[in-house]
């Protein structure tokens, strides 16, 4: 069954791109600007639970974009992003916190020397966690892309869960199953508002590129792809380290909004909730990837009112915690049976798409 | 490590491996029917372990009838699975079935933790199975010895199904080519929903002794035993029966063997399945007794 857009939000043929790039930069800028305005007001005005649902919006649509890149977009369909995010998460946490906090967090096993010592600003500590996230994804990609398909997903699958014995394990690094605590909350809306522009901004210009193509070519059909000079494993290298670099600094916010970490806070209960996102919003879509993350986590929160008690009619319900996770496997099932595009299909948003809306039609 | 010792070990790698054993066969008959992993499967286990622990603990049933009455249950409940996520996705792409099975999966994880509680349950192990044979030195669980025995009654079993009877000659038929066995007049429908079945009784008879092994059961307990037979599966070499025994057999052996030969990498155990997966994928992504490479 295919979700059909009304007549009237499918405006047809749309304005040629370089007639109206100028513009179209422009609105661009101006609607930043608007979100910005409206973040400051959020700052401002609204409590400190709005300021942190929206932080954990901007970080979802931001884990949930970049995975789009290699799932949707490129067409592998691999089930690792608690790794990633695991990996970026400790890295940054075990740069930032002070030698202090370290030696008052690590009781069982001391940390190792170079980390024991280091603390460094939030900054350099994502960008490193990104690129040690990215040479993670590098080292893992050459085992992985040899198999495609189901396999691919239930091998980096096993990447996830190896990650996760290794965080629960590997006790002079991560501290086992105790996490690290006591990190400084230095998340705010501007790092996490701020990333989700940097990679929307870099996604959207990869995917319109050359690269972008040869990626949706490997989705369509990689034999076809490799017969055109394609080179299928790199470009899938590519998006797959792409992805897990943002992810990885994604992750590193995570830990710095949320303070403590721990190995069963990157379970696959996290890839799955990612895997949600994008289908809902569309598998290969961009905007679908941000719009479904939006939904997750604002409807997330108002699902929260299945969860407690409440009192209809004078008939009294009693909360039935846990069943906002039921009611999230059921929309993904329901999505995958009667609406396999989701939302938005493979349709992205556009000002011409938008100019083209409020335009008024010629008659006939 | 003494002879004893690690005639001991190798008992519990043998159980172990007929747990595995017993599981994967649901992902391997499935996998070669259908080309679809089903996720569900560990979750089937759970449910069918819950079904047994209510048999024991509220019916008072002695355990071989709880035993029983899971195995149909679970049946039941694959069947229904098949027939209300995966069979309209058919002629689907396979992602979206795969996203499917993933999402039936949770759900019956996250059903299980509102119906079940998430607080693990214990279960009693039967009489028969709860005392301790004693030979010279070496001292094993009567479980350990019984789990392998009642594996190769029933797996002997399934051999003789589907390789001697006409229903198993139609799941091998069906597994080669769908659509031509269609043509042929065959019912393919009730010969997925039959695999749906098998499999997933066997899955439940593994839960329960599984249950029996590691004495408590919870909603989440399906998820590592399944993606473990998944690897033992593939390991055999998927699609095959026989193979995914063995599969299974050799994944229990290795993890028993990892623990008792190298204490120290204990705590890496549950890795080793998905090191020994992506070492069979780069070497030999056939498997064991695998024959054609799936893409």
């Amino acid at each position: 069954m295919r979700l059909r857009l009304p007549a009237r939000l499918n405006p047809g043929h749309l304005a040629p791109a370089h007639q109206t790039r100028r513009r179209d930069s422009l609105l661009t800028a101006a609607a930043g600007l608007g979100v910005a305005g409206l973040l400051w007001l959020a700052q401002e005005f609204a409590g400190g639970y709005v300021v942190h649902m929206l932080c954990v919006a901007a970080i979802y649509a931001t884990l949930a974009a970049s995975y789009n890149l290699i799932n949707g977009v490129t067409g592998q369909f691999s089930l690792e992003p608690n790794a990633f995010v695991a990996c970026g998460a400790y890295v940054t946490a075990l740069l930032t916190l002070s030698p202090l906090e370290k030696e008052a967090s690590f009781i069982l096993e001391p940390l190792i020397w170079p980390l024991s010592v280091i603390s460094i600003p939030l900054l350099p500590a994502l960008v490193i966690a990104g690129l040690v996230t990215a040479f993670m994804a590098f080292l893992m990609g050459f085992p992985v892309f040899r198999v495609r398909g189901d396999y691919l997903a239930i091998v980096t699958l096993g990447f996830g869960e190896v990650i996760r014995v290794v965080a629960n394990n590997a006790q002079s690094i991560t501290n086992g199953p105790l996490g690290l605590k006591g990190i400084t909350q230095l998340t705010n809306l501007w790092w996490a508002w701020g990333l989700l522009a940097v990679t929307l901004f870099v996604l959207v210009r990869l995917v319109h590129s050359s690269y972008g193509l040869a990626m949706m070519a490997i989705r369509e059909d990689e034999t076809a792809a490799e017969a055109m000079g394609i080179n299928a494993f790199w470009h899938k290298m590519l998006a797959f380290t792409l992805s897990a670099f943002f992810e990885g600094v994604a992750g590193g916010l995570l830990a710095h909004l949320i303070t403590t970490i721990s190995p069963t806070l990157f379970t696959f209960f996290l890839t799955f909730n990612l895997l949600i996102m994008i289908v809902v919003g569309g598998l290969g879509s961009t905007t679908g990837a941000v719009l479904g993350a939006m939904l997750f986590t604002f409807g997330g929160e108002w699902l929260r009112v299945v969860e407690e008690p409440m009192t209809i009619l004078g008939l009294h319900i009693p909360g039935i915690p846990g069943m906002r996770m039921v009611i999230f496997s059921l929309i993904l099932v329901t999505f995958m049976i009667f609406a396999r595009q989701g939302l938005l299909g493979r349709n992205e948003f556009s000002w011409r798409w938008l100019a083209a809306v409020f335009k008024p039609r010629r008659r006939p | 490590m003494t002879g004893p010792e690690f005639l001991q070990q190798l008992i519990n790698g043998l159980t172990l491996g007929s747990l595995y054993a017993l599981i994967a066969i649901g992902y391997t008959m499935v996998y070669g029917i259908l080309r679809l992993i089903n996720f569900a499967h560990g979750d089937v286990l759970m449910a069918g372990c819950y079904i047994a622990w209510y048999g024991v603990v509220m019916f008072h049933l002695p355990w071989w009838a709880a035993l029983a009455g899971a195995m149909a249950l679970a049946a039941l409940l694959g069947v229904l699975i098949d027939q209300g996520a995966y069979r309209p996705l058919r002629q689907a792409p396979r992602i979206s079935a795969l996203i499917t099975a993933i999402g039936i999966s949770f759900l019956l994880e996250n059903l299980g933790l509102v119906v079940f509680g998430g607080r693990p349950k214990a279960f009693v192990r039967p009489e028969v199975f709860n005392h301790i044979y004693q030979w010279g030195e070496l001292r094993v669980l009567s479980l350990s010895v019984w789990v392998p025995v009642i594996t190769a009654v029933i797996l002997a079993g399934l051999v003789f199904v589907i390789y001697r009877t006409r229903t198993g000659m139609a799941m091998r038929a069906v597994s080669r080519d769908m659509s031509t066995v269609q043509l042929m007049g065959i019912d393919t429908n009730r010969v997925v929903a039959l695999t749906f079945a098998l499999g997933s009784a066997l899955a439940a008879a593994g839960g329960v002794f599984w249950a029996m092994k590691y004495p408590q059961i919870n909603p989440l307990m399906g998820v590592l035993p399944g993606l473990k037979a998944f690897v033992a599966a593939v390991l055999g070499g998927i699609g095959n029966v026989v193979g995914a025994m063995l599969g299974g057999m050799i994944l229990g052996l290795a993890e028993i063997l990892l623990v008792a030969l190298l204490p120290e990498m204990a705590g890496y155990r549950d890795a080793l399945a998905f090191v020994l997966l992506i070492a069979i994928l780069l070497l030999r992504p056939t498997g064991i007794i695998g024959e054609e490479l799936p893409e």
